[in-house]
Parts: C-alpha cells; structure tokens; sequence
C-alpha cells in the first residue's frame, strides 16, 4: 500500500515542480508576497498629509502646530490662507485633514476659556481618518497638560493611564504578519490542491487512476501528502522571514505552532481536495477555490476582528480553518500561550479536515463524468 | 482573397462566429455565468457583513477595589455608550487569566485609593489595560477611553458646579462620512477587488484552455487573425464582467445603502476602463502560462492578495515605504478603489479621477500591447 501511495506522492510532486512555471508559482510569490506585505500592510499612519489654516498667528498657535510638524505621524504639506482654500485640499485628496486655528486662539487661551481647535478630516477612509483623529487628540491633551501645569491651572480630577500588553507600542505590524503566514499558507495549500483532481478529471486522467488497484484511501493519501510536504517546507520559511527579517518576537514553543500548522494544514488541504473532486474543469476548480479562499481570509480575522461582525457571520465563521489558526499564530508569536490553552483552537482544524477528507474521497469513487 | 473591403467584411463575419462559439462555450460550463454574477453577490455578503472595522460592544473586564459613589459615577459614564461591555472580576489576577483566555479584550482597574486621590492635586489614575495583540483595537479602545473620561470629566465639573478647564478644545468635522461608517468606504473598495478577481478569473484560462485541449491548432488552420481571436475572447467577458459590475453597484446602493454622490455614467465609464485592465491581466496570465493548470495557480497567486492588501482599500497607502508605495502602481485596484470612494461619497471630483482614470487607460494599453505581442499564431 505505501508503496502505492509512494508512487503517487512522486507523480504529484513531479507535476507541480517539475514544469518551470509552475515550480516558480508555488515557491515564488508567496516569499516575495511576505516581503511586500509586510511591509504595506499596517495600521499604522506614518507622514500623514495635514494642511494648517493659522488666523492667529500667535506663539501658542504656533507651538501647538509645532507639536505636529514634530511628530512623525504628521507632514505639513499646505499652510492655507483662506476659507475658500479649504475644500478644493481636501476634495482632491492633497492633505488628509486641516486644522484650523481661529484669531481668537490666543486671546482665549490666556483668559482661559476653551480654545477651539478645528480639524476638518476626509472621511472618505473612515479607518484612516479614525486613526488620525486619534493622534490629533494626543497631541492635543498632551498640550493641554503642559499648558495647564505652565500656567498652574488645575488639571483634572483624574488622569487616564493607558498601557497595552504584549505589544506596548501597538504596532500593527507584530499583528499583521503572523496573520500573512496563515493567509500564505492557505494560498499556497490551495494552489496545489485545488486544481489536482480537477484537473485529472478534465485530462480523463482520472478514470484511469480509478481502474488501477489503488484504492480510494490511498488516492487520498497520495494527492495530500504534496500539499502537506509543500505547505510545511513554504511555511517554515515564511515563520522564519517574519521572525529573522520583520523581527517579530516568537515567544511561544515551536511545538505548539507546529501542531497548529499540521491541523491547519489538514483541514486546508481536505477543503482544496473536496473543492477539486467536486469540479469537473479546472475552470470550476479555479472558481471553488476563490469562492472558498476569499471568505476564508476575510472571516479569520486576519485584518478586521470577528467579534466586529454580526452574530451570524460569527457563526459562519466557525468552519473557516484560518480563523483557528490565526488564533494560535497570533497566541504562539505574541502572547507565549500555552498548548493546553490553544486545545479549543486545534480540535476544529481536526474535525473540518476528517470531514472534507472524507468527502473528497468519497467523491472520488462517485462523481462521475 | 485579394479585395481589401472583401476582407473586412470577413473580420465582421469571422469575429461574429468566434463571439457565438465563446458564448455556447460559456453556456455548456456554467462556471463563467457563476463567476460573473455568483461570486459578486457571495462575496460582496461575505464582505459586506463580515468586514467592519466599527468596534461596539467590546468586552472589557473591570476592577473596583473599593466601590464608591465615585467611582459607580466613572462605571456609569462607562456602561451608558455602546462601545464597552463591561464585566466585573474581584481582582487584577482574574481579570488578567480572563485576558489572556480572550474573553476581555481590556481591563478598566480602579485603586483604592480613587475616590481620595480624586479630590488631590495630582487627580487619581484610571487604569486600563488593552491587549496589544490586535493593535488596531487597542488604539480604537484608547480613543473611546478618552472620550468617556472626557464625558466624565464634564459630569464631575457641572456636580462641582464649576466649569470645565480645558486649554485647547478639539472640534472634529469629518467630510463625506460623517458617521464614520466604515461601510461606506469598505464596499466600494471591495468592489474593485471582486472586479479585479472576476476580470482575471473569466480570462485566465480561456486561452490557456484552447492550448490545452489543442483546439488552438485547429483554429489556426481557419482564415481568423490573431487580432480577431483576441476581441473574439475579449468582448463576450466583457459583458459578463459589465453585468457582474451592475449587480455589485446595486447592492451597494439597495442592500448596503452606501450612498451615490458622483453620477452614474461616470462610474460606468471608470467600470468599463477598469475591467479592460482586469481582463486583459486574465489573458496575459493564459498566454504566459499556456496551460490551465498553472494559469489557474498564478491567478491565485497574483489576484487576490495583492489587490486586497496594496490597493489601499484597506491600509494606507501613503503610509507604505517607498519602495512598496511604487509597488502599488503597478496594481490595477489601487486606481479603481480611489476612483470609487471618490465617486462614491465625494462625487465628480475631476482631478482624482482623471488622473486614476488616465493611469488605468495607460495600463489597459501597455497589457493589451503585450498580449498582442505574446500572442503569436504558430505552434511552438
């Protein structure tokens, strides 16, 4: 039987590296894709567009704008002179936001009544314009503070102290990717999956592997151990590059991860076998696959969290396999959390790769064309 | 065979019966009619509901050492908006096993000392601690915090009949999305990314498809030129992916109320340039790869993630590194997703679209140039 199974693993691996192209798209894209996402995706703003429309004109005006021109989150790129020249910036997407400074800032600062402090911001990127009114407000209350305790006002009653755990400087970055090691991994695990059976089905290939001794089992065995061997090796280097090139702290045990990383792969591969056994072209291969990739990567909560989705979608997103194996990428990298902490996370993988496993082998004896 | 007028009127003829024979073709597997209008409506629900980036509801743990009317005042405040869901533990150690399980994503810590400290020069510390892991989060909990202490602080000044002391006050507007619904910018971002999936899924295996099966031989044989073949591909997709563009807008307007400020031509005239350059990626994939079994992997590899990501639908591209931010212009989504939140929720702003608009015409002319190179009428 293993023999069987061995010769089958070999023809498989044989057709997905043995063609240049196709060696090169699986191997390839994924690390440079790791490169450049990691790099572009981020929360993080850094240099955003700020225009200042200064009335006053005054030293407080222009130590509290100072403060932004400082700051590395923030680029003056406009001083405006005009009402009039507020909207054509702002429409044509040359400053993020304005901050407008009346002429009666000064005066009542020093009197002590509140001095407002406008900030006209594109909405059109609300997460964008979310972030960066949050840094608006910090430079702002840290002026307040210093300006209260160098004019001796009483500051208030009671101060926030904010810290944030396992990522004090909340850089989105240490959440993002490890989240692109599990989205890598899925794609490449569909990329020699779902296709593989389609594809004998489209060629009539298929037929004659199903006349051969073999038996379903070991069709099985044989078309997911590439994926298994290919999916470990692309993943191990994608691990690597996220903690020796981005720097991210791998604080959990290997053991761990990589208990997370077989069943992920399990339940990965069972999806990509169910998809193509079900497809008869490798055009409705193709189509299965996208259809399972793309919610797949959007229901994890790789970018966006899932407790923000309403209560159906959460239920859905109890059969997306990426959504476990985010959980645990994300513990392992970050929070050191332990294995027995992660069992709720494992157990799922398992349960989604028995049962697509099972039904792509059935489907390979009863899907005929 | 020598008459100039005789050959076109065969070109008209020959690109009429290539068009037929595309079209029975996408009848008999109807995988192409499911890309066109099954993935759009599956997708944009998927992303539609599942995508938001509008926290409410967060679950934060809290810790009161000694409970007082001071502090009952704060944890009001607190539980009044809709943004924490508040659940109270005896102590720091249990709310700490509770963050770490991931049942809170943050814990509000009040020391004994609060109600005293309240009234000294120095004010008394709120503590909160938000995980860090989801950085994003962390800074949207941040940001509510110091709008309910904010709100707070107001209360106590009006109980202590006094007025608010605050320096500098800041007066947020926000343009073109008021509420800051993150619906508004999300949808019609999506839409360029589905677009760019369907354009490139519908075309990346048709020419692939004839090498594979070797009707590409037979084809050569026939009076058809290479330019012929390629519109006869190019306009039966083109439908599909027009119809598939229509379904998207109207279940952004009908189903996800995101509104339409630019006008509707405008939108359809940047759709149809757009799925010129989706298309056109789809054939050049099926040329490169002249089979559909690599076809298929690189329009896996190639489509979804760097749309999704380097688009600037959902990070910021000016906040990229240089080097990255030069990346995104080769990707055709980055153009349309400014395009469509412009038209979207701004309008007809003429300098942002025509300028996206000219830079995917130039990238529509630069693949169809080397499709046409790539594509060559012999066998090889």
């Amino acid at each position: 039987m293993w023999r069987r199974i061995l010769a089958l693993l070999k023809k498989e691996l044989l057709t997905l590296l043995q063609d240049k192209r196709s060696r090169f798209v699986v191997i390839g894209p994924p690390l440079i894709q790791l490169l450049v996402f990691g790099y572009a995706a981020s929360f993080d703003l850094n240099h955003v567009k700020l225009a200042v429309y200064n009335e006053d004109g005054g030293s407080a005006s222009r130590q509290l704008i100072a403060r932004f021109a400082g700051s590395p989150n923030f680029r003056v790129v406009r001083n405006v002179r005009s009402h009039a020249g507020i909207a054509p910036l702002i429409d044509n997407r040359e400053a993020l936001l304005l901050l407008h400074v009346g002429p009666q800032f000064g005066h009542d600062l020093v009197v002590g009544t509140p001095a407002p402090l406008q900030v006209i911001i594109d909405g059109r990127d609300s997460n964008t314009a979310l972030i960066a009114l949050g840094y608006v407000r910090t430079i702002v209350s840290d002026f307040n503070q210093t300006w209260a305790r160098d004019h001796n006002q009483q500051g208030p009653p009671a101060r926030l102290q904010i810290r944030a755990w396992f990522n004090p400087n909340l850089e989105s970055r240490w959440f993002i990717v490890p989240g692109i090691v599990g989205l890598l991994t899925l794609v490449v695990t569909m990329v020699v999956t779902a296709l593989s059976v389609a594809r004998e089905r489209e060629q009539g290939t298929f037929d004659q592997l199903l006349v051969t001794p073999m038996r379903p089992t070991e069709i099985l065995l044989g078309k997911a151990l590439p994926g298994v061997l290919i999916g470990l090796f692309e993943a191990t280097l994608i691990i690597s590059l996220a903690v020796f090139w981005f720097d991210i702290p791998l604080r959990g045990q290997l053991l761990t991860l990589y208990t997370g990383l077989l069943l992920f792969l399990l339940s990965a591969i069972g999806a990509g076998l169910m998809i193509s056994s079900l497809a008869v072209t490798q055009q409705q291969g193709l189509l299965g696959a996208f259809l399972f990739l793309v919610p797949a990567i959007i229901l994890s909560g790789f970018a966006t969290p899932i407790a923000n989705m309403p209560a159906v979608v959460q239920k859905l997103t109890l059969i997306d396999p990426l959504r476990y194996f985010m959980v645990i990428l994300r513990g392992v990298f970050l929070e050191q959390t332990p294995f027995h902490l992660l069992i709720d996370q494992f157990w799922p993988m398992a349960v989604i790769g028995i049962c697509t496993l099972a039904v792509a082998g059935w489907l390979f004896r009863h899907r005929m064309y | 065979m020598n008459a100039h007028p005789d050959r076109r009127g065969g070109t008209a003829m020959r690109l009429r019966g290539l068009v037929r024979k595309e079209f029975f073709q996408i009848l008999r597997d109807p995988s192409s009619i499911a890309i066109a209008f099954l993935m759009p409506v599956v997708l944009l629900l998927v992303f539609g509901y599942g995508v938001s980036l509008d926290a409410d509801h967060i679950p934060m743990a809290e810790v009161t050492e000694q409970p007082s009317t001071d502090t009952a005042a704060f944890l009001a405040v607190l539980r009044q908006n809709r943004y924490f869901d508040l659940q109270p533990v005896a102590d720091m150690a249990s709310a700490e096993a509770a963050m770490m399980a991931g049942r809170v994503n943050g814990i509000v810590h009040l020391r004994a000392d609060f109600g005293r400290r309240l009234r000294a020069a120095d004010g008394a510390p709120i503590q909160v601690i938000v995980n860090g892991v989801d950085a994003n989060t962390g800074r949207i909990i941040s940001g509510y915090m110091q709008g309910v202490w904010g709100q707070w602080l107001q209360q106590v000044a009006q109980a202590r009949g006094e007025r608010l002391n605050i320096p500098v006050d800041l007066q947020p507007r926000v343009w073109f999305n008021s509420e800051l619904r993150s619906r508004n910018f999300l949808v019609p971002g999506l839409i360029a990314i589905i677009m760019t999936l369907i354009g490139a899924m519908l075309t990346a295996l048709v020419m692939a498809r004839e090498w594979e099966r070797g009707t590409m031989e037979a084809l050569m044989v026939t009076p058809v030129t290479i330019r012929e073949l390629l519109l006869g591909k190019l306009i039966p997709y083109f439908i599909l992916g027009m119809g598939s563009m229509a379904l998207s807008v109207a279940m952004a307007l009908f189903l996800f109320h995101v509104p339409l400020r630019g006008s509707l031509w405008l939108l359809t005239l940047a759709s149809a340039l757009f799925l010129l350059v989706a298309l056109a990626m789809g054939m050049l994939i099926s040329i490169l790869a002249k089979n559909q079994f690599v076809a298929g992997q690189a329009a896996l590899v190639v489509t979804f993630l760097p749309a999704f990501i380097l688009s600037g639908f959902l990070f910021d591209i000016d906040s990229m590194p240089v080097v990255v931010q030069l990346l995104t212009h080769v990707i055709a989504a980055r153009y349309f997703v400014a395009i469509l939140q412009t038209i979207f929720m701004a309008g007809n702003v003429w300098p942002v679209i025509l300028g996206n608009a000219l830079a995917l015409l130039v990238m529509a002319l630069l693949f169809f140039a080397v499709v046409r190179r790539r594509a060559h009428k012999r066998l090889d």
